[in-house]
């Protein structure tokens, strides 16, 4: 069973997906170009009992949605570029005391205030690195409409699941298009959620990981009566000092990311079983991608396309299988070259390595594309 | 075994606190639990919320949820608790730099909204974890160690910073003066909007030291003849007000709370 | 924790937790209590009123009065 089929444009399918994952709070303040997702949330959240409120700025507005997520609300925020930067303080929070909430980022011109209402890729660094210190980060591409409808429910998922800040990382070009979609039936959809302590009230660590390094989560409110910190804390959730517990607490956050990455990683590749070449995208520039791979294969070239859905953990193993075949790999983007140092670190020199950047404003065209891979011919 | 309230509503297991010997932190702390027991409300359905810096280390003493943040967001974070589940109580506990400095939007922003939430700030006119910086109430011409030939900028006053800003309910009371900070505590709690109380504490180690205010005694001394309640300043002089600050109930004018008035939006589409 | 505790039918006083400020020391009204070895001490425990000044004002939460 589908809805009906309608006219929807990426930040509208943010907020259906967020409100169909549970999403029932969301915090935010302006930002071009994802103030769509706000004003959508606002209307619709408290329709179904949800609460918005727009806070006096976006430090503000990352801190309430922790707070909201601890009292056992799925929560969520929404900016761009400047207001990225400004999340990435309590984003750490988040990473550290294992709070599950969805961050969405509709990426335009940088850097700074940049280009407000044009398309960019400027953050796919700042997404894994932006926050200081060492953490997991877990960040979803969508590239079309009805993916960010799914990729938003399934933010929200991995959040619960694996209890910590998921960053959406959505494109201008992405948030703004409108495209027609047909939602499924929200019973259709599979939901997570955090998973609850097993023990007595006294009883309970609120960090005390089980056996997959998730710890159990009670929600604020319910007599756990535990502290949260973002100091180095141990199992008990009182900081501590002590270099074993800080080692083992960094090291965990990142175990719990890096032993599950088969069930987190996705990607999507067409025509690779036969390509010399291969064009590396994601977001919107994938579009571009899969209109040049297509003017190519008409031409006879044997071209394919690999886009990481997951651009956080990068589709590092499914890349190298490529490379033990593929010739060249193009990297195109949004930006001077971020995704591609990924790609380079992976492949080494298994295979040639060319770019595509743009930082104009524009989003890349498929001639582009074309353009660099004839010239490797 | 600790006394009752210590027994009841701290962490006894993580006593003695950090504190240096004298600092008037660790007497606003248990103000604070005191009013808590005087009002009797349900332990499980408080949250207590802390920055960063001296002050904000109080939450890992007492025995609710307790939620210790980054540096300036404790309102913030602590707004989304209150929005998120109106039935909690929420308290927050700050410092003078970390309410009126690097939180200084997040606590004008909270007043304006009259949201749910007793905010304590412990006035200690320094930046006592990181070494005895001037912070945004050290007086002026006062020393800190970022102020080394006296402090230029002009102080906030906190309390009249947060009524201006729209807090419903506003006091201030010092770590000698104990008993009116409880009560004032206590009336702020039962505000059901935004509540300000200031706790003028004192730093014996960084800002006493560095200014020559003697002793952690003699800073209470100073409290004890420096501050005057502000139903008997009314009496009194300009002179006799000379080199004084006002303690005491300011503001109680309570206006319809944020989540109530939220909670009103979602009710014209969710009929129970 | 509890190894160094003074108990009188008045007064309690938790050792381990004193840092020797001298602020209940300074504002008992009947003189009570002294500082020894920067801890607290009972001088006289006949004069203590059970005012609870001192377990008001102490930061440490050292000392307290019984049955209060």
């Amino acid at each position: 069973m589908k809805r009906k089929a309608q006219l929807m444009q990426g930040n509208e399918a943010c907020v259906e997906g967020a409100i169909a994952a549970g999403m029932r709070f969301f915090a935010g303040y302006p930002i071009t170009p994802s103030t769509e997702i706000a004003e959508i949330s606002a209307e619709k959240l408290p329709c179904v009992g949800g609460k918005f409120i727009q806070m006096e700025d976006e430090i503000a507005s990352m801190a309430a949605i922790i707070g909201a997520s601890l009292t056992g609300l799925k929560s969520m925020t929404a900016t761009s570029g400047p207001g990225f930067s400004l999340k990435q303080e309590n984003l750490g929070y988040a990473s550290i005391s294992e709070v599950p909430c969805v961050v969405v980022n509709v990426q335009r011109g940088g850097p700074s205030t940049g280009l407000p209402t044009s398309p960019a890729q400027g953050e796919i660094m700042q997404a894994r690195w932006g926050t200081h210190g060492d953490h997991p980060v877990i960040a979803l591409t969508p590239s079309s409409v009805k993916e960010t409808f799914e990729l938003t429910i399934r933010a929200f998922n991995l959040a619960e699941k694996y209890r910590m800040p998921v960053i959406l990382l959505m494109d201008e070009v992405i948030g703004h298009m409108r495209e027609r979609v047909e939602l499924p039936e929200i019973s259709e959809l599979e939901i997570a959620n955090r998973k609850r302590p097993g023990v007595s009230k006294d009883a309970y660590k609120p960090y005390k990981a089980d056996e997959d390094l998730i710890p159990p989560m009670a929600n604020f409110g319910e007599g756990y009566r535990y502290h949260v910190t973002g100091l180095v804390h141990d199992e008990t959730g009182f900081p501590s000092n002590s270099s074993s517990v800080a080692d083992k607490l960094v090291r965990r956050l990142m175990d719990k990311i890096e032993t599950h990455k088969d069930d987190i990683i996705q990607w999507e590749e067409q025509n690779t079983e036969d390509a010399d070449i291969v064009i590396v995208s994601i977001g919107g520039v994938s579009r571009a991608s899969d209109t040049a791979m297509k003017m190519l294969r008409a031409k006879g070239l044997k071209v394919g396309t690999f886009r990481p859905i997951t651009v956080w953990p990068f589709p590092e193993k499914r890349l190298q299988e490529l490379a033990e075949r593929v010739k060249t790999f193009v990297v195109a983007e949004m930006n001077l070259g971020q995704m591609v140092l990924e790609v380079e670190r992976i492949i080494k020199d298994k295979a040639e390595i060319k770019r595509v950047n743009k930082v104009n404003g524009e989003a890349v065209y498929p001639e582009e594309i074309t353009a660099v891979i004839e010239e490797v011919l | 075994m600790p006394s009752a309230i210590v027994n009841e509503y701290f962490r006894t297991n993580k006593l003695p606190q950090i504190w240096c010997p004298g600092c008037g932190h660790g007497i606003i702390t248990r103000a604070i639990t005191v009013a808590i027991d005087k009002l009797g409300f349900d332990r499980d359905k408080i949250c207590v919320v802390s920055g960063i810096g001296c002050s904000s280390r109080a939450t890992g003493y007492l025995d609710f949820d307790t939620l210790h943040t980054t540096h300036g967001r404790a309102l913030a974070f602590a707004t989304g608790v209150k929005l998120a589940n109106p039935e909690m109580k929420v308290i927050v506990i700050t410092g003078d730099g970390d309410a009126s400095a690097i939180g200084g939007n997040h606590f004008i922003h909270a007043c304006r909204r009259n949201i749910g939430i007793t905010t304590i700030v412990f006035n200690n006119n320094i930046y006592g974890m990181t070494g005895g910086q001037y912070s945004p109430t050290t007086p002026k011409f006062d020393k800190g160690t970022t102020a080394p030939y006296g402090n230029i900028d002009k102080a906030f006053d906190i309390p009249t910073l947060a009524a201006a800003a729209g807090a419903t309910y506003v006091g201030r009371s010092t770590a000698y003066h104990t008993n009116l900070l409880i009560s004032l505590i206590e009336n702020g709690l039962k505000n059901d909007g935004f509540s300000l109380i200031e706790a003028v504490s004192s730093c014996p180690t960084y800002y006493g030291r560095k200014n020559k205010k003697g002793s952690a005694v003699d800073m209470l001394e100073w409290q004890k003849d420096h501050a005057v309640n502000i139903s008997a300043a009314s009496k009194m002089t300009p002179e006799a007000l000379e080199g004084k600050f006002l303690i005491g109930e300011f503001k109680n004018s309570p206006e319809p709370e944020y989540t109530s008035e939220y909670q009103k939006i979602i009710d014209r589409f969710i009929k129970e | 924790m509890n190894s160094n505790e003074t108990v009188t039918e008045k007064l309690t006083i938790n050792e381990n937790w004193c840092k020797g400020c001298g602020i209940c020391v300074k504002f008992c009204p009947k003189k009570v209590l002294g500082l020894e070895h920067d801890k607290v001490k009972i001088v006289d425990i006949d004069k203590c009123i059970q005012c609870g000044q001192c377990e008001l004002r102490c930061p440490d939460y050292a000392i307290y009065v019984r049955g209060k």
